[in-house]
């Protein structure tokens, strides 16, 4: 494992090099240095996106797609660049294809109210997988109460991994979408999405990816999977809060009808007839989030600088590092043991409940998340009411996973 | 160190572990459901009110350790106690765990309860501590819908 470490640093990914980059892993907490593993919730910013989001503020503040002045010019630019580097980071053929939205779950709500209202009828189904994100089971719900169409759930494995024959089996000529993460934001599992999308394209099923935690952590080309959509929070990888983004492909994103009224996704306005907006300011109204915009560009920028074959490396050797050091301490069962996984170790131990488990770790300065990670039927799965989960980012280090399997015996040592 | 003990004291620790009046109650007469979405904390309390006094009281479920020894120990204090004595002892509990109880109180009158002092110092469990509490004083208003300590 270690020479697996010091390998991805011979190509060229230095660690400490990177945690350079990130302000906010330099401090204390309770007189401990901070050891942040809470990244699939959210992720740290590098000194190059605060500089970016305070550059616009303090210089470059203006409205966009309106004014004729210089700094309304200057800040269409810097965000429409940002939606620029957005595609090329996907892979996608057009901007026209990037849409802003406030996140991974504002992006599943326009389609679920936009595509979804359209083309789902009564009697209709809708695919998801039985380790997704509330965000990625609520609002089929909604569209599948209102539309009387019935919301179809594709079981997993003890190991957390999806039963690919029972989804073929689920997949008919009723499926008008399968929804399902890329990432599970609590078990780690890696889901085999290429294989899934090309069954359903088989049926001409679109689907719809959750990337809010693959993102951060590989390389994702859309056109390469074919998927119909791809959905990403910005704050997940590196960017600001309340910024994220919605791919759809350009034949479907054509045809589905507005998601919010209001200004820039109007070409004219008249009390009769209002003409909309091209792709894909049709489904952007309202000033947007231009600093958060902004702020995601340079995450990207930031990322694109990134040696992405080094990064795979280390963090694959990371996770195995840690998943090797967790499963060697007794009492503790680790949730979720796909085969592919990326990033997370969710763990439950014997006798202590979890929210115990991230007071005794916060108060040694680790942070965890405690709980059902937004993914209840996750835990009614396993029969567990939470875990615990430490989640990994590029930053994190082999020292950091030493603290917090020092934190768990701390834990054990207490509750014995 | 000092602070996570201050915390998880031993009482609390023993609680946890060996929860007294863990159990259903046969001939309860006020049932009702306590739940903390956030952590996932779920207990049933079980009472049997006679008049005005709290005669016998038990619960089950599973939460975390300060949640579940904030119950067993609660269920240890209030049995055989009025419905205006458990009311006040709620309402001492509730101050001592957000810290607002200053120094009227000796720790000689808080007895069991003194355990639950540390729980100020962590405001993420402060709702832990207190659901059981929360869970009774519904019991005693005969309100039957899950409490929630969201």
């Amino acid at each position: 494992m270690h020479s697996g470490t010091l390998d991805a640093v011979d190509r060229g990914f230095d660690v400490m090099k990177i945690r350079h980059d990130f302000p906010a892993l330099d401090q204390m907490v309770h007189g401990k240095p901070l050891v942040y593993l809470d990244n699939a919730a959210t992720s740290q910013k590098p000194q190059v996106v605060l500089d970016a989001i305070n550059r616009y503020y303090r210089a470059g503040n203006a409205n966009i797609h309106r004014g004729v002045h210089y700094l309304s010019e200057q800040a269409t630019q810097e965000y429409e660049g940002a939606r620029e580097k957005i595609r090329r980071f996907l892979n996608a053929a057009s901007t026209k294809e990037i849409v802003f939205v406030r996140g991974a779950t504002e992006g599943i709500n326009l389609v679920a109210s936009t595509f979804g209202r359209r083309r789902v009828r009564a009697g209709d189904e809708i695919l998801i997988s039985a380790m997704e994100h509330h965000s990625n089971i609520v609002p089929w719900q909604l569209l599948c109460e209102e539309k009387g169409a019935k919301l179809r759930v594709i079981p997993i494995s003890d190991r957390g991994e999806i039963i690919l024959e029972e989804y073929r089996k689920l997949l008919s000529e009723r499926t008008r979408l399968v929804a399902v993460t890329h990432v599970s934001n609590a078990l780690g599992t890696v889901n085999p999405v290429r294989q899934m999308i090309a069954d359903a394209h088989r049926r001409s099923i679109p689907v719809l990816l959750d990337g809010a935690q693959a993102v951060p952590h590989f390389r994702v080309d859309v056109r390469d999977l074919d998927c119909d959509f791809y959905v990403l929070s910005g704050h997940k990888m590196f960017g600001p809060t309340g910024v994220g983004v919605l791919y759809g492909k350009e034949t479907i994103l054509e045809e589905m009808p507005p998601y919010q009224g209001g200004g820039d996704m109007i070409k004219s306005v008249t009390f009769e007839r209002t003409i909309f907006n091209d792709l894909p300011y049709r489904f952007e109204a309202g000033t947007p989030h231009i600093a958060g915009g902004i702020g995601l560009g340079a995450a990207i920028d930031y990322l694109e600088r990134l040696d992405w074959q080094g990064l795979s490396e280390y963090e694959g050797s990371l996770l195995d590092y840690a998943t090797e050091a967790l499963s060697g301490v007794k009492k503790l069962r680790i949730i979720g043991t796909a085969t592919e996984k990326a990033g997370v170790i969710s763990f439950v131990i014997e006798g202590v409940h979890p929210h115990d488990v991230g007071t005794v770790l916060d108060q040694e300065g680790i942070a965890v998340r405690t709980g059902h990670h937004c993914a209840q039927p996750v835990m009614q799965r396993y029969s567990i009411p939470a875990t615990a989960r430490a989640s990994f980012a590029l930053y994190n280090t082999q020292e950091e996973v030493d603290m917090l399997v020092a934190g768990v015996h701390k834990v054990i040592e207490i509750f014995g | 160190m000092s602070e996570l003990r201050a915390l998880y004291q031993e009482i609390i620790l023993d609680h946890n572990k060996n929860p007294r009046n863990f159990k259903r109650l046969k001939d309860a007469n006020r049932t009702v459901d306590g739940y903390n979405p956030l952590c996932g904390d779920h207990y049933t309390l079980f009472l049997k009110v006679e008049g005005d006094v709290i005669s016998d009281i038990a619960f089950q479920g599973s939460g975390c350790a300060i949640s579940k020894a904030s119950a067993s120990i609660m269920t240890s204090v209030v049995k055989g106690k009025t419905k205006a004595e458990a009311e006040k002892l709620f309402e001492t509990f509730h101050k001592l765990v957000t810290g607002e109880l200053g120094g009227n109180v000796t720790l000689e009158e808080l007895g069991r309860l003194a355990a639950f002092a540390g729980v100020s110092e962590f405001p993420a469990r402060v709702k832990c501590a207190s659901l059981p509490w929360h869970t009774m004083r519904s019991a005693l208003e005969a309100k039957t819908e899950t409490v929630s300590t969201e």
